[in-house]
């Protein structure tokens, strides 16, 4: 590996998954070494996890499970569509996927900006912890499940029991909502939000192209946080 | 005196079934339509480790001199992976204990005494804490469905990874840390608002069935370069496919944890009635390994309701690696202890039998976060004692393995015991004391 060259190239098609994931455990981001690419990924499971420095990595194709999973600090840039768990538990960073995401997108994430351009699927945001997560596409059921904290913005539609079990993540959604699941309702959007709500569009890069006015706010009615034997029947 | 008074008289008479506990019960139900939530594990007795005696040598076997012959106790876990397996002196390992469940004080003494004996020690629900990752030589980090506290810096301080699946206390459910529980510091570990009830999911975000956990593990040794041993545990249930499932999935390691295994806090009727007995496990887990042919390469560690050396050696006996303890050892830091029995009266109950651990007042400062209880737990003394304890066990389990003539407690087997009971001769496949009868030795499991 040339240590000094702006551009690494890692093609899987030959090169070990394992190589390349320790290869971006390796990097410091300090080196000019920033700029990564990866070829042939192939609907390789795990591809760039755990990367902890400020690095850009460009895969150009489809990914399986879990890529960039735990990211933190790293731009990775998926140039095809991603399967389950993309950007499990993110810290920091951005991971941006130009294609649909399969279930469970920025699950349990604490940080950074997760941007799907496509479709996300079933549990998008499940108990994420502070991900701010833009999809520009729509979002399938259960979304946002048990989520903590930190936001999820919809463009299109959400499927059914959004929000279910919701602590303190913020949604917004422009389009449909099948339907709310327990202890999630709709909320005033007041400034704050729309502040808010155009801060993350504008981390998307979607800043003048979307209007905030069109979206619907929805939050924990904080009924479930503390149990109460009257509430049994929304378990 | 009446006519009658040299009738004899009906003494008053309880049933079996509705006996005093069982009333109790359902007037509890009835005044507040809420199940009853409690600490600890299965309270009634069920076969168990007692069941089980070793026959020791006699003339076909011989003995080995206690103090001068050597009697080995080191396991080596994660040797089929991993670049880094861990290797304990003892085969007795601390259980995963949330911080937040217990206090900082009681994970720090459970470091200690854990790293004083030289065996490890577990995270929990709800993330690593400084005092326990300091304490701790050897340290094995839960990876829950929660998530709760999970991220990559502490994953690569981690010396292996445990991936929860389930609990023998309840297997099939998830967890729930009561508001009263959540200090400042709980939550914000937790990134959950102070306060609330913490539920943690039954089931893994993003991940279900033992296909998808083949990829998960793949993708946490892929993050942490195939480093660290990869533990999965499970409560007893179905022990054969699910620990052939665990194997195939790639675990380094599997635990195995009996219904009778504690909880920081759980539905009474859930622990009592979901889950077999670790007796009846362990058999079926040791058959799914060495039908893989994976016995001793993929290590097993099991728990439940182990108390003493004798449980060690007997569960070693019957193919386990290595044991974990979790109650035991908060009974070794002062849970329960007699010197606070005011304190249990005042709260309705006695040392022995407190169980309300979920509602944090804990007078031995073990299962609270109050500042003021928990600091009377003193992590030097109360690891010092569980070190202490460790060393008995170690200690007994040689002194029996030695009586059976091995010189490593790996090399105790179920030929060694026999079983009292008809029920156990069953569960542990051992023949019935005094005869050739193992019951039910015909099917698989
Ligand atoms: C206070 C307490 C907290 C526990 N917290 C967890 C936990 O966070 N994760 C987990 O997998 N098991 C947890 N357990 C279960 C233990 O890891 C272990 O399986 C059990 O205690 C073993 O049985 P024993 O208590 O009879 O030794 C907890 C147990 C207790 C007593």
């Amino acid at each position: 590996m040339n240590a000094i060259s702006p551009d690494i190239t890692f093609d899987l098609a030959d090169t070990a998954l394992r190589e390349l994931n320790a290869a971006l455990h390796a990097a410091t981001g300090e080196s000019n070494a920033r700029r990564w690419r990866v070829l042939n990924p192939n609907g390789r499971h795990a591809v760039a996890v755990g990367i902890n420095a400020p690095l850009t990595v460009e895969i150009e194709g489809h990914v399986g499970y879990y890529c960039a999973g735990m990211n933190a600090e790293a731009s990775v840039i998926i140039h095809g569509n991603a399967g389950v768990g993309l950007a499990e538990n993110m810290m920091s960073g951005f991971v941006h996927v130009r294609g649909d995401a399969s279930q469970a997108a920025g699950a349990t994430g604490h940080g950074g900006l997760l941007v799907i351009d496509g479709n996300a699927s079933a549990r998008c945001g499940i108990s994420m912890k502070g991900i701010d997560i833009v999809v520009k596409g729509s979002v399938g059921h259960m979304s946002a499940f048990m989520g903590q904290s930190g936001s999820l913005v919809v463009l299109g539609d959400a499927g059914e029991a959004l929000g279910d079990s919701l602590y303190e993540a913020k949604l917004f959604v422009r389009g449909s909502v099948k339907s709310l699941g327990a202890d999630c309702i709709e909320k005033e959007m007041r400034d704050e939000h729309k502040v808010l709500l155009a801060e993350k569009l504008k981390a998307a890069g979607l800043e003048g192209t979307v209007d905030v006015a069109a979206f619907k706010r929805y939050g924990s009615a904080r009924q479930l946080y503390n149990f109460h034997v009257d509430n049994a029947s929304a378990y | 005196m009446t006519a009658h008074s040299n009738v004899p008289r009906t003494p008053p008479r309880f049933s079996a079934t509705f006996d005093p506990a069982t009333l109790a019960e359902i007037r509890r139900a009835a005044a507040t339509g809420i199940y009853d939530i409690r600490g600890g594990g299965t309270k009634r007795k069920v076969p168990h480790f007692d069941d089980l005696l070793f026959l020791g040598a006699s003339m076909s076997r011989y003995p080995l001199e206690g103090y001068r012959e050597k009697c080995g106790t080191e396991v080596v876990l994660g040797t089929r992976f991993a670049k880094k397996p861990i290797t304990l002196k003892t085969p007795v390992t601390i259980a995963g204990m949330s911080f937040g469940a217990l206090s900082a004080q009681a994970k720090e003494a459970l470091g200690r005494g854990a790293t004083t004996v030289g065996t490890s020690t577990t995270t929990g629900d709800g993330g690593m804490t400084p005092e326990e990752r300091g304490q701790s030589q050897t340290l094995v980090y839960q990876y829950l469905p929660s998530r709760y506290g999970m991220n990559p810096v502490d994953l690569r301080k981690a010396d292996a990874i445990e991936i929860v699946i389930g609990q023998g206390a309840k297997p099939g459910g998830g967890g729930m840390l009561l508001g009263q529980k959540i200090s400042d510091r709980v939550a914000a570990m937790r990134n959950l608002p102070k306060g609330i009830d913490q539920r943690s999911a039954c089931r893994h975000p993003d991940w279900t069935g033992p296909d998808d956990l083949e990829i998960k593990i793949e993708e946490l040794r892929e993050l942490t370069d195939w480093e660290k041993p990869i533990y999965v545990k499970v409560g007893a249930s179905r022990p054969y496919y699910d620990i052939a499932l665990a194997v195939k999935a790639g675990a380094d390691v599997v635990v195995l944890d009996g219904m009778q295994g504690g909880t920081a806090a759980t539905q009474d009727v859930f622990i009592e009635n979901v889950g077999i007995p670790i007796l009846a496990a362990i058999r079926p887990a040791v058959q799914a390994l060495q039908d893989l042919g994976m016995h001793r390469k993929v290590q097993l560690i099991v728990s439940g309701g182990i108390r003493s050396g004798a449980d060690v050696a007997k569960a070693l006996a019957l193919g386990a690696d290595a044991v974990a303890i979790g109650t035991a050892a908060l009974v070794a830091l002062g849970d329960n202890d007699p010197q606070y029995e005011d304190e249990y009266q005042a709260l309705g109950t006695t040392a022995g039998a407190y169980d309300d651990w979920h509602e944090g007042l804990d007078p031995a400062g073990i299962t609270t976060q109050d500042p003021v209880l928990s600091a009377r737990l003193d992590p030097v003394k109360a690891g010092h004692r569980l070190a202490n304890y460790l060393s008995v066990m170690t200690l007994e389990a040689q002194t029996i393995a030695r009586a059976c003539g091995k010189s490593h407690v790996h090399n105790l087997e179920p030929e060694d015991l026999v079983a009292l009971t008809v029920e156990a001769a069953a569960m542990a496949g051992v023949p019935l004391a005094g005869t050739s009868w193992i019951p039910g030795r015909t099917g698989g499991y």
